[in-house]
């Protein structure tokens, strides 16, 4: 195995994941965009970098493991995935197809490396707690950590504040959740549709370690990742605020990127446009 | 095939009583002790559910989730991903009732072997009335691809059904009862998942039932005994996968059938049959249970008779059909 990526190595690397992201959707003819592109350098840091892990040994039973709650999000999950050698990265134009194991949303059963089946929003946070409680009850495994994607539309369901509760009551410090908060939903902003603020405050309120980075920062996700290991009495949170869409001028902020564009030529056109070099797309907006 | 061995005063008016969920309780304690994986999670009705037991002798692998029946599911999930094998209970009308969808994704596509143990199903929940009574669960849980469905029954064969399903590495549900019901097993019974069992023998008409309502269809083929009417009963406490092979075998020979359960007949297992049938054995068919409509309030005996669930209203009706429908299958 090789070493965690540097910072500017990791920079690199998410220019090639978005660029894959891209790539997959304009062949898939179908999917979700800008969560995608907005998580791409949260998970390609925790791939390439902070969670311990063996891409030819999935099962690797020291392995950290990584729990997407918000399953819509996965073409960038098996585009890090793919990079990072679970499989070839010309398997990534099979997305959404007959036959693929790039089922539309993730399903464990189907592609090795994948820790659970998820789609339908608010399920993964209590499956991230159950594994957690596990490690830290009954296996004795303090070494090993759970890591958790939410998004932030995700958190309008009931379910995860039942797994806040959870988690809280059993002060599961393995547990480690980052809210993507992009702050749209497919209806609009979050604000707008179902408000979440003051989202610190409720989590902090469920007796969680809140923290709040800049998500396209690599230097604090590494950060956070590491203060939030520190935290040995709490389940952590990092809300990380992130851009929809980030990467591709056309698609960020806008709400309407949620989803797929109109037609696979959009991606062509994001592929053209895609600011990509030298790190200038984690430069641009801090 | 062996005499499937039955409670020798099965008929007897003083016929040992027990709630079927107690078996499930002292299942699951005797489990847990040979096998350190099984983890208990319970949504604040452990005494209801008799996880109690469970929780006493082991309260290291019991976990208490409040009032909160989709995580209650979903974090089992996430224990069996982690290699634990998780027993969840509450009551039937929450777990499967509210959480379906959770369970349909994280546990039965995702193929997780999580127990889901549905405690307090059927009518005869009694006073607490229809929204407490689950009518449905056998329907919900029957569709979703990858799950097993037991509906024990009596609380001897609900032990031994709890045992059987720690190892079947299978999402699974486990259909409990609240009221005390009659034995009419023994130890001796033999229980293995997928397989139903001949209890009487008769030629007339074959009685299909699951869970409690077994032993209203041995009241019920005693009675036509009487009248002439000579049953075949056969108890089903695997919903799925089905024993097609002994159920076909007992229709081809009778060539009429009678389905009894504590349930939605709509979906549930007279359901079940009807689809059997129309594929394999048309034959004519009497399905007795929930009939479309809700459940209410009463003492659960009195609901049972109200209803027709109790052997004598099922003898009724089953003399009826017989008369009214002439012994009939075609076939291929």
């Amino acid at each position: 195995m090789s070493g965690p990526l540097t910072i500017s190595q990791l920079q690199k690397k998410a220019a090639e994941v978005r660029k894959s992201i891209l790539e997959m959707l304009e062949a898939a003819g179908s999917g979700h965009s800008a969560g995608p592109l907005d998580l791409t350098d949260l998970i390609t840091t925790l791939y390439f970098n902070i969670m311990n892990l063996d891409p030819k040994h999935p099962e690797w039973d020291e392995r950290d493991v990584f729990f997407l709650s918000n399953g819509h999000t996965v073409p960038v999950q098996y585009a890090v995935m793919a990079h990072r050698g679970y499989f070839p990265v010309k398997e990534l134009l099979t997305l959404r197809k007959f036959g693929s194991r790039l089922q539309g949303h993730p399903e464990r059963l189907k592609l090795p490396g994948l820790e659970n089946t998820s789609g339908p929003l608010g399920c993964g946070l209590s499956q991230a707690a159950g594994y957690a409680y596990s490690l830290q009850y009954l296996d004795n495994a303090k070494h090993r950590w759970v890591y958790a994607i939410t998004g932030d539309g995700e958190l309008n369901e009931g379910n995860i504040w039942e797994a806040a509760m959870f988690a809280g009551k059993y002060k599961l410090s393995q547990l480690i959740v980052f809210v993507d908060r992009n702050n749209i939903q497919i209806d609009g902003p979050t604000e707008e549709i179902m408000p979440l603020e003051d989202l610190r405050g409720k989590w902090e309120s469920f007796g969680w370690h809140v923290q709040e980075i800049n998500g396209h920062n690599i230097e604090s996700i590494i950060d956070a990742a590491a203060m939030a290991r520190a935290i040995t009495n709490r389940p952590s949170v990092i809300i990380t605020h992130t851009i929809p869409g980030k990467g591709v001028e056309f698609m960020e902020y806008d709400y309407h990127w949620h989803g797929y564009g109109k037609s696979p030529q959009d991606y062509t056109t994001a592929l053209k446009k895609l600011r990509s070099l030298n790190g200038k797309i984690t430069g641009e907006h801090e | 095939m062996s005499t499937y061995p039955l409670n020798s005063r099965l008929y007897e008016a003083d016929v040992k009583l027990e709630p079927i969920r107690a078996g499930f309780g002292r299942g699951l304690k005797a489990a847990g002790e040979t096998n350190e994986a099984i983890v208990a999670l319970c949504a604040d009705l452990t005494d209801s559910t008799q996880m109690s037991l469970f929780k006493e002798a082991f309260p290291e692998r019991f976990i208490e989730m409040g009032i909160a029946e989709q995580n209650l599911v979903t974090v089992a999930s996430g224990l069996a991903r982690a290699g634990k094998i998780p027993f969840t209970s509450s009551y039937a009308a929450f777990s499967p009732g509210r959480n379906w969808e959770q369970i349909r994704t994280t546990i039965a596509l995702n193929e997780q072997p999580v127990k889901i143990i549905g405690s307090h199903a059927g009518v005869s929940v009694g006073p607490d009335g229809a929204t407490h009574q689950m009518l449905e669960d056998i329907a919900l849980m029957r569709v979703l691809p990858n799950m097993v469905v037991i509906a024990p029954g009596d609380s001897i064969e609900a032990e031994k059904a709890t045992h059987a399903i720690v190892g079947n590495n299978k999402p699974t549900y486990l259909r409990l009862a609240r009221e005390k019901t009659p034995i009419f097993s023994t130890e001796k019974s033999p229980f293995e998942i997928g397989k139903a069992y001949k209890l009487r023998n008769g030629h007339d008409v074959t009685l299909l039932g699951t869970g409690a309502m077994t032993y209203q269809l041995l009241v019920a083929a005693k009675q036509l005994e009487e009248k002439g009417i000579h049953a075949d009963v056969v108890h089903v406490p695997t919903i799925k996968p089905l024993d097609n092979e002994t159920i076909l075998e007992s229709v081809r020979k009778t060539g009429r059938v009678v389905t009894a359960e504590e349930a939605q007949i709509a979906a549930g297992f007279g359901g079940v049959i009807a689809e059997l049938l129309g594929e394999k054995l048309p034959t004519p068919l009497l399905r007795i249970g929930m009939k479309d409509r809700f459940g209410e309030s009463g003492v659960p005996a009195e609901l049972i008779k109200y209803f027709g669930l109790d052997g004598e209203s099922i003898a009724r009706d089953v003399e009826e059909f017989v008369h009214k429908v002439p012994r009939y299958h075609q076939g291929f």
